[in-house]
């Protein structure tokens, strides 16, 4: 069908100011996607471990050098916020905290709770 | 209108596939099995030192360990592969592209998930 109405159309995704719920919702599906990639990099890690020490010793300077160490942070990250949007949408599966006063506490609780537990783990790590 | 029975009428009787929640239900049962097993996961791998060889040799030494591995694995396989069903059933209108895509992306869970198993055993008994 041909638009041919001078009218202004309702806004597109692309500028329309999304609510930070649906701003976290995307994240969490994108987030979703990406930890798939890192399930593999866990089974890539175990398999070369598998094959003994030479091959282990190989990738562990791959995946602990300074770049390997960034895509492990991000993995992190990126791991920590599925986990915490995720316990969220396991509560609004509940009925619970669906009110959008709730919904701006839980975005908060949840943004601060990933960045928390992925500060923690590299601290961990890196002492 | 020569069929005076319902459309209800019709489908009674044939039963239904009987799994109409069963996608949904068991993305929520892996979620619930994943809330432990990536907090273990994240804190078992941060604080593997240095993760040398011997290191990761006797992390998973503990059969504890090595069944906890296993069970990430699986459940984040299963989870990953309901997600990415999700992600292609949204987004790809081809069908015959969609079913394939959902075909490969559980094949493709179910073949790295008995990899990272295997590997997972083959390091804890020493292969």
């Amino acid at each position: 069908m041909a638009w041919n109405d001078k009218r202004p159309m309702s806004p597109h995704l692309q500028i329309y100011d999304l609510p930070m719920t649906a701003r976290l919702s995307i994240l969490h599906r994108i987030t979703g996607a990406i930890l798939m990639g890192g399930l593999v990099l866990v089974v890539v890690s175990l398999a070369v471990a598998a094959g003994g020490e030479t091959s282990w010793d190989s990738y562990r300077g791959l995946l602990f050098g300074w770049f390997g160490k960034l895509v492990l942070f991000g993995f992190t990250f990126v791991l920590f916020y599925h986990f915490c949007t995720g316990i969220r949408h396991l509560w609004w599966d509940l009925g619970r905290g669906l009110e959008l006063s709730d919904n701006a506490t839980s975005t908060k609780l949840v943004l601060g709770a990933s960045v928390t537990l992925t500060v923690v783990t590299w601290l961990i790590a890196l002492a | 209108m020569n069929d005076l029975r319902t459309p209800l009428a019709k489908v009674r009787g044939l039963g239904t596939a009987k799994d109409g929640t069963h996608h949904f239900w068991m993305q929520r049962v892996t979620s619930l099995a994943l809330l432990p097993l990536v907090l273990w996961f994240g804190l078992s791998i941060a604080s593997l030192p240095s993760a040398s060889y011997d290191s990761v040799e006797l992390w998973l030494d503990s059969p504890f360990n090595v069944v906890m591995l296993m069970s990430f694995l699986i459940a984040g396989f299963y989870h990953g592969a309901l997600g990415m069903q999700v992600i292609i059933e949204d987004y790809i209108s081809e069908e015959w592209i969609r079913i394939a895509g959902i075909i490969a992306v559980q094949l493709f869970s179910f073949f790295l998930a008995a990899l990272g198993v295997y590997a997972a055993l083959k390091i804890a008994l020493g292969a």
